[in-house]
């Protein structure tokens, strides 16, 4: 019998390898060297990049995490994206205004952010339980009106810094020094990535340890099954999807409070967008599991902060290639489990026949 | 869970598709420039002078916006600044471009790239670059920075940045007075592309000057998005705004709309003969399809290249340029553009009106 640790890597590196096939061919076709550009690729980042990677890949975990909530009960939470914006652009409003000091400011923040993306989530829960709107429709909407929402907020109330609009710069008294792993200059691993393992551990927690992360997994996988033992349905999926919604809610928060010269605000420049979509292809890399996710979290951070390397050694590439790269993995993973699946499932299958086949010469024998 | 895979693969792909449909306009044309250079399959945008360059004058880096170079706007009048200023002063050069979508961070390795490789000066093309610049110049006092519509996040003050804005308005000031010289209906109008202050700043303009000429001229308004800067890239949203236009009325159509404005342009072809459209930033009469250049009465010019220029040049000659610059009628930074010959008649009424502000006319920033 196939062991199940097995099956979990070998599928993950058929897909890396797929991947850079691919990729190589993309980068052969364009007119570069696949030589050179895997050599930058894949060179060890330099210190103040490796701090980089981290802090990306602590963003695009939490979207993971918030996308996987909702995999986990058959719920297509396509709207991280529009979660995570609203209530990064809520958070970057109270945190500017200062009503609180210091600490306090922060925590009511942390707690704010969440507030909205459980709030932005909601209504596509509430239109599909009752009135039956799919959610992957609704959110997708929700999205585009976030969007809007947020630029019409941001140049009717946005304070004005030159011809272009944001939220009020954080004070000082606000910001977070993070932790410098090398010098001063490298920068350093922003305080709130630790969000990130909190909520990973709580995941981890909840789905596998308590009742309601079983009624969960059980929604997911049998819903008959689920009300039959009791589950209300409707409450699951209201509940889930604004868990999703909140965790999605802190996705930008590192960022945001991290002491940096680039800005403590909400500015259609500074906010970084595309992390919800990141986290959809993240979470499904990683199978919706805590672990996989973080994995895949790193692998598509460092992708991309090494990406920006490439101009500089003279690889003749656009770094938009390496969305091809991160594409295709998403794309290969997802056959590969399947190809996995059914190795798995035949050896199982052979492994019992020997079984019985066995057990049968011993009655035999008996006989 | 094999059919929940299945579904999450394919929304999942399906956003990441989205994602790069949204992608391909802005960046196609950068990497086919790219693409182009290696293969030499088309010579549409041409190779870029940086990689034949090998004087001893300055090295200069420039930081494309998202488009790049070949964009036929903003970021090209950037690079016809660099041309002349390697022709002239033996420079040479390298060409950094942003990914639509990028973090923070990339546009700060990009610049802190460019740095560490000696390069001086570094422009940033694009308030984008804002924020990256003012993280990165404190690293690094010996070299100077510009960025192009930038401005300074924070009140600590960096002597070695130049942010190089506009006046906008005065440009448009004019080309509004050649509208309101040329119409015969008495009736013109204006196409944004988002609704911002930046935008404002050009209707403000050109409404001041239309009613200079005509007190009771009616100026129809219409921004294609109210935040969303896809509103730059939309060119059937352009055309749908300008048909509307010339179906009531209006005659002379001025856009603001950067590639949104081919739209426009189309527009006024097919509403017929004595129907115009106003270009910016460009002279886009000399870009435009050969059917179109008829109904292309002017462009209001916005000299980035000279910008870049000066900024090349002032570290040629030792005193580099700080802090905030204007480049305003007074000192070319703005203007009109006269190919066509079609505003050859009224050139000096425009004239007049150009000394007016040369001598003190103040022009609204704001509608």
């Amino acid at each position: 019998m196939m062991p199940k640790l097995v099956s979990g890597v070998l599928a993950p590196v058929m897909a890396l390898l797929a991947a850079i096939v691919i990729t190589s061919g993309v980068v052969v076709f364009v007119g570069a060297s696949p030589v050179d550009f895997w050599e930058v690729m894949l060179s060890w980042p330099s210190n103040r990049n490796v701090l980089t990677v981290l802090n990306q890949a602590s963003m695009i975990f939490l979207s993971g995490t918030a996308a996987a909530i909702g995999f986990r009960m058959n719920l297509f939470n396509i709207g991280v994206e529009g979660q995570y914006r609203v209530a990064s652009y809520v958070a970057a409003v109270f945190a500017g205004g200062a009503f609180l000091p210091g600490a306090l400011n922060i925590v009511a923040s942390i707690v704010l952010a969440m507030l909205a993306g459980a709030a932005w989530a909601a209504i596509p829960a509430v239109l599909k339980v009752t009135r039956g709107v799919s959610e992957v429709i609704s959110t997708i909407m929700l999205n585009a009106i976030a969007v809007f929402l947020t630029g019409y907020l941001l140049s009717n109330y946005g304070e004005k810094a030159a011809d272009t609009r944001r939220t009020t710069p954080l004070e000082d008294s606000t910001m977070l020094g993070g932790f410098k792993l090398f010098e001063d200059k490298d920068g350093a691993v922003w305080t709130l990535s630790l969000l990130a393992v909190v909520v990973g551990f709580l995941f981890w927690f909840i789905i596998n340890r308590t009742r309601f992360g079983f009624d969960l997994r059980a929604t997911g996988m049998n819903e008959s099954a689920a009300v039959a033992s009791g589950v209300s349905v409707k409450r699951m999926v209201v509940t889930a999807m604004m868990l999703s919604g909140a965790v999605a809610g802190l996705i930008w928060l590192p960022n945001l409070f991290a002491e940096t010269a680039s800005g403590n605000y909400f500015s259609s420049s500074v906010f970084q967008s595309g992390l919800g979509f990141t986290g959809i292809a993240v979470a499904l890399l990683g199978r919706n599991n805590p672990v996989g996710i973080a994995l895949g979290s790193l692998l598509f951070a460092f992708l991309g902060v090494q990406s920006t390397q490439l101009e500089f050694a003279g690889v003749d590439v656009s770094n938009d290639v390496v969305l091809v790269t991160q594409g295709v993995i998403v794309l290969t993973i997802v056959i590969a489990y399947e190809v996995v699946g059914r190795w798995r499932a035949a050896a199982d299958q052979r492994a019992v026949r020997a079984a019985l086949d066995a057990n049968a010469n011993k009655q035999e024998v008996a006989a | 869970m094999r059919r929940l895979t299945k579904i999450a693969a394919t929304s999942a792909v399906l956003a990441l598709a989205f994602a790069g449909c949204s992608k391909q306009d802005d960046s196609s044309e950068g990497t086919d420039a790219s693409a182009s250079e290696s293969t030499s399959e088309t010579a549409d945008s041409g190779a870029s002078v940086c990689e034949s360059a090998d004087g001893d004058g300055p090295k200069v880096g420039l930081a494309y916006d998202v488009g790049g170079r070949g964009d036929q706007s903003f970021n090209d009048s950037a690079y016809a600044g660099l041309e002349k200023a390697v022709d002239e002063f033996d420079a040479t050069c390298f060409e950094g471009e942003a990914a639509d979508g990028e973090p923070e961070s990339a546009r700060e390795e990009r610049l802190r790239g460019m740095a560490d490789q000696g390069y001086n000066p570094i422009v940033g093309v694009g308030f984008a670059y804002s924020e990256a610049v003012n993280a990165v110049a404190p690293d690094y006092p010996d070299i100077n920075f510009g960025v192009i519509d930038g401005f300074d996040p924070d009140d600590e003050a960096n002597d070695n940045v130049a942010y190089l804005g506009f006046a906008e308005n005065e440009g448009s000031y004019l080309v509004g007075a050649a509208a309101a010289l040329k119409t015969q209906t008495d009736h013109i109008g204006f196409v944004g592309g988002v609704n911002s202050d930046l935008i404002k700043k050009f209707e403000a303009g050109y409404v001041a000057g239309a009613k200079a000429v005509n007190k009771d001229i009616k100026v129809d308004i219409t921004y294609i998005e109210e935040s969303d800067l896809a509103g730059f890239a939309d060119p059937a949203g352009g055309k749908a705004a300008a048909s509307a236009m010339y179906d009531k009325g209006a005659d002379i159509v001025y856009h603001a709309s950067g590639g949104s404005g081919a739209g426009v342009f189309e527009a006024a072809t097919e509403a017929g003969d004595g129907m115009w459209a106003i270009g910016v930033d460009s002279d886009q009469y000399l870009t435009a399809p050969a059917e179109q250049q008829p109904h292309i009465l002017t462009s209001m010019l916005k000299r980035v290249d000279v910008a870049t220029y000066d900024m090349i040049k002032s570290i040629v000659d030792g005193k580099p340029v700080v802090s905030y610059v204007t480049y305003d009628l007074a000192s070319d930074g703005v203007g009109y553009a006269t190919s066509g010959g079609f505003v050859d008649d009224i050139s000096g009424d425009l004239d007049g009106y150009a000394d007016e502000i040369k001598g003190g006319l103040e022009v609204p920033v704001a509608p």
